[in-house]
């Protein structure tokens, strides 16, 4: 089944009789060419772009819920490539630009908007840290422009511009950037892998791997051991878990990240807004609704629900940077467990088992990273090197000292990131 | 959530700093070698249940806290002073 205008029009006419599943419901087969664990954005995007770009058909996606029902359908859908920070700045570049092409690749429609990303600056050393950062996404061919209070000020008149602690200095505005329908894309890739083939196989758990001196050679799950040459892990907040089952540690610690949902309001936000002193980001979805959220929780957690603390500290820096929002009546929170590297930066590697390979420690902001990933593990399994855009997220860079990609500046210390 | 302080008694989370497993308290000796210090300071256990870690009273008296606390529900079923676990595990080696 595609879809087109045409479809759309027809369907309506007939009373929405013709559509069908997105994707087959197949029994598990005894043995693959690869498994993915893991059904999550990260997880079908690699089993899409491996039957596609790499023409492995015969695997399978085991996922222990449903799809789409891990941190892909629970992040608040910015979509961006402004990280200026070498080894990470080119690889969201990649994603971005995934990202552009994904709705007409996918044949359906993520609802992808590039309604365009400002991050907000409040100081001379923080105006000038972006500064550099825009060149460095300039001089590798993204958008940005470093804007004045003034500009800011005309754009969003409805910020706080003269807040004692955190006046606004100016901003980085990247126009490319913006938010896109998180399950639509979870469902997008699922056909698309599931239409190339690909067994998408739901409430099956990863209970175990299977190694054999050192080779990989299949898995056990909740609905009977199924072998393959190659397993790509890839389960967001459940990566030590699953990776322990083959006898690894991982510098990860699982924190919970709450985001929070207004009721449906007029348009009155037009971009997303970050406010990174007060830990605080902002858009308004195609609903209505205020999507806001703001820091982790900062203990390990795998609640998948928010603590009040942070509730109050999200919705003070809210209040401090827009005071128009204190009316809105927020509708729901909830929380997703993410998987902490201690320099906030993702792991996509090999393992020392031979045919096993791990995708994991997308901390806060692996949603935009969904399109790049799935490319980049999709080719280091079938390959077996490391894609260029991705090179830099070696598993050992933590041992050898070298190459930490450390975001936030802060060292590398888990409860930092 | 609330941590009951052995000094201070039943005090609000926000009163005190997370600094993560209490696995820290076995700090390796200088010259370990690469791979024990890589361990120490960046692999995790990471368990979904029950985990020793490490909280320090800032806001109160200022003592570091070995809290064992469920990870999943948050429960806390122990409280200790570091200093005291310190001391035992001396003891032990
Ligand atoms: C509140 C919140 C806001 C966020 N906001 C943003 C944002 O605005 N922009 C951004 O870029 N990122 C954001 N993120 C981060 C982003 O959501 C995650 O980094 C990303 O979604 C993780 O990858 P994933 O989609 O594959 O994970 P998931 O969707 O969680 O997929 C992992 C899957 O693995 C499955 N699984 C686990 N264990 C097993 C097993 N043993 N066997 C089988 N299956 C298993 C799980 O059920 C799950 O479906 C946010 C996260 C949260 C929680
Ligand atoms: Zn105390």
């Amino acid at each position: 089944m595609r879809f087109s205008g045409l479809r759309v029009l027809r369907e309506g006419l007939t009373g929405n009789k013709g559509w069908t599943p997105h994707w087959r419901d197949p029994e598990p087969k005894a043995e693959y060419d690869a498994i993915i664990i893991g059904g999550g954005g990260h997880g079908l995007s690699t089993a899409y772009y491996l039957a596609k770009k790499h023409g492995l058909t015969n695997i399978a996606v085991l996922e222990k819920g449903y799809l789409g029902g891990g941190n892909v359908g629970r992040n608040t859908t910015i979509v961006r490539a402004n990280y200026g920070m070498e080894g990470n700045s080119q690889f969201y570049s990649h994603s971005l630009k995934l990202w552009e092409g994904l709705e007409q690749d996918l044949n359906y429609n993520a609802m992808m908007s590039q309604r365009g990303v400002l991050m907000l600056c409040h100081s001379d050393g923080q105006r000038d840290a972006f500064a550099r950062r825009g060149n460095m996404m300039a001089a590798q061919g993204d958008d940005a422009e470093l804007l004045s209070a003034q500009s800011v000020r005309q754009m969003l008149p409805y910020l706080d511009f003269e807040n004692t602690r955190f006046p606004i200095y100016g901003g980085l505005l990247h126009r490319r950037g913006g938010t896109a329908r998180h399950d639509a894309v979870a469902w997008g890739y699922a056909r698309g892998a599931d239409q190339r083939g690909v067994d998408l196989i739901q409430q099956c758990e990863v209970t175990g791997i299977d190694i054999e001196n050192g080779v990989v050679k299949g898995v056990q799950t909740t609905r009977g051991a199924i072998r393959a040459k190659k397993v790509g892990v890839v389960v967001a907040g459940r990566s030590s878990q699953v990776a322990a089952m083959a006898g690894m540690r991982l510098p990860i610690e699982s924190h919970v990240l709450q985001a929070f949902v207004t009721e449906g309001l007029k348009p009155v936000i037009d971009h997303v807004i970050s406010f990174g002193m007060g830990h605080f980001y902002i858009s308004q979805s195609d609903k209505g609704g205020l999507v806001f959220g703001g820091d982790l929780d900062f203990y390990s957690s795998y609640a998948a629900r928010g603590n009040m603390p942070m509730m109050e500290h999200v919705m003070e820096a809210g209040m401090t940077l827009m005071p128009m929002i204190g009316k809105a009546k927020v509708l729901r929170s909830w929380g997703g467990i993410m998987d902490m590297t201690p320099d906030g930066s993702p792991i996509i590697d090999k393992t020392e088992t031979k045919g096993l390979f791990i995708n994991c420690g997308w901390c806060y902001g692996g949603f935009k990273a969904v399109p790049g990933s799935g490319d980049a593990f999709a080719h280091l399994m079938a390959t077996g090197e490391h894609h260029t855009a991705a090179a830099a997220y070696r598993l050992d860079r933590f041992r050898i000292g070298a190459g930490l990609m450390d975001e936030e500046a802060t060292g590398s210390q888990h409860n930092l990131h | 959530m609330r941590i009951d302080c052995p000094i201070c008694g039943l005090r609000d989370r926000r009163e005190f700093y997370y600094q993560g497993a209490a696995s820290m308290l076995a700090r390796p000796a200088p010259g370990t070698g690469v791979d024990v210090w890589d361990d120490y300071l960046h692999l995790r256990d990471n368990p979904a249940g029950a985990l020793e870690e490490l909280w320090h009273h800032d806001a109160g008296c200022g003592s570091w806290l070995v809290v064992t606390r469920d990870t999943r529900t948050h429960e806390i079923s122990k409280v200790a002073l570091a200093a005291d676990t310190k001391q035992a595990m001396g003891a032990l080696s």
